[in-house]
């Protein structure tokens, strides 16, 4: 039940972009349209996914036992750069096509302060492993569903008459703001 | 004296031209999340310097020794050696504002404005052009949250650093301390400040 609950609160209650600001930067710039921001959204949740589950190892059976705590932001950041590494190379040999449409969006998800955010959220709410487990695909599942959503209005304004200085940026923290007070009446679904 | 001016200029430019949350849109994610009141916005504001500076003094002095594959790992590290003593000076000092804080203190790691210094300027510049590059776009950065946190705090409850400004004149919008009021202010910001700068061009 906790590990629905979970699942839920991370897609929707408290989604990642719209509640928690996290992986903004991705969110503002790459979804113009839709099917890029699809697979930005799905490498993302598979990162996301290998983090929560590498992190909760690491801080389960080297940090904690070994009283190492003050280490924790260096090994998170490490972990998530290597495992990014990692999926560009695995994604690379087996689909060199997908390597291709993503291109340069791929490390950059390291940066991405939603996968840190997981690593560290997860770490400071005691979640168990398959609390994290469903935490690390909830997040990443929410995060998709925020850029595919932006991407799909901002392709219909592209036809919009925008006053200048909000044209970009401007309008695109405007509907983001929208869409927040939106998912605010999402809050009804948790009582917690 | 030309090194005097190109130093000025070198930090004013954090200030305006290329402040890094009104021009180049970097560091969003603390920007948003913590600029609920305008303490929380100063006190992100002043971590985030002190991370800002210190990695940019310390890459851009061992530049040299670092191979260029491996440069993004090594900044993230130093930085990430900085942020955590920020976060332990801070929940030992502030633990108030620490714990309101919460995870966004550790999250400066990824701060993209912190990685982006260092790699646009620390790593191909003296060690005082560094520093000053660093508090220049530092000052722009707490400046911007600043100006974000003040009208929110303003709007949203009708204080400012915790004393009542408004008089009850303005009924306060629950909506700017929330989520949805951090995207609005920010995007309402980001259109005026372009709005100035298109001005500023013209005349």
């Amino acid at each position: 039940m906790e590990v629905i609950l979970v699942f839920i609160s991370a897609v929707l209650v408290n989604n990642f972009v719209l509640t928690y600001f996290l992986g903004i930067c991705p969110f503002l710039n790459v979804s113009n349209r839709i099917d890029s921001a699809f697979s930005l959204g799905m490498a993302t949740t598979f990162v996301m996914t290998l983090t929560a589950v590498v992190s909760w190892l690491i801080n389960h059976f080297l940090l904690i036992p070994y009283n190492l705590p003050y280490l924790e932001y260096v090994s998170f950041i490490l972990v998530i750069a290597s495992l990014v590494q990692l999926v560009e190379m695995f994604i690379q040999r087996v689909s060199p096509a997908l390597y291709e449409t993503l291109g340069i969006f791929l490390p950059l998800i390291t940066t991405n302060c939603a996968i840190l955010g997981l690593a560290l959220f997860a770490s400071l709410r005691n979640y168990s492993f398959l609390e994290t487990l469903s935490f690390g695909i909830g997040a990443g599942v929410g995060f998709t569903l925020a850029i595919v959503i932006m991407a799909g209005i901002r392709e219909e304004l592209e036809f919009a008459d925008i006053p200048k200085p909000f044209k970009g940026a401007g309008i695109t923290l405007l509907i983001a703001g929208i869409l927040a007070m939106a998912f605010m009446g999402f809050a009804g679904l948790l009582s917690v | 004296m030309s090194e005097k001016t190109s130093l000025v200029k070198n930090f004013s430019k954090g200030l305006w031209k290329d402040n890094p949350v009104f021009k180049q849109l970097l560091g969003m994610c603390p920007t948003l999340a913590v600029t609920n009141t305008a303490l929380n916005g100063l006190a992100m504001g002043l971590a985030t310097t002190f991370v800002l500076v210190c990695s940019s003094v310390i890459v851009s002095l061992v530049k040299d020794l670092i191979p260029r594959q491996v440069r993004i790992a090594s900044y993230i590290v130093i930085i990430a050696t900085f942020v955590t003593m920020a976060d332990m000076v801070m929940a030992a000092l502030y633990p108030a504002i620490s714990a309101e804080l919460g995870p966004y203190v550790p999250l400066i790691v990824v701060n993209c404005l912190i990685l982006s210094r260092q790699e646009a300027f620390a790593s191909k510049n003296s060690v005082v052009s560094s520093f000053v590059d660093a508090a220049g776009m530092s000052a722009g950065f707490v400046l911007a949250l600043l100006a974000l946190s003040a009208t929110r705090e303003i709007f949203g409850v009708g204080e400012l650093f915790g004393f009542a400004v408004t008089g009850g004149l303005i009924r306060p919008w629950l909506i700017m301390v929330m989520p949805g009021g951090a995207f609005l202010t920010l995007g309402v910001l980001v259109g005026l400040a372009n709005h100035i700068s298109s001005k500023l061009r013209v005349s």
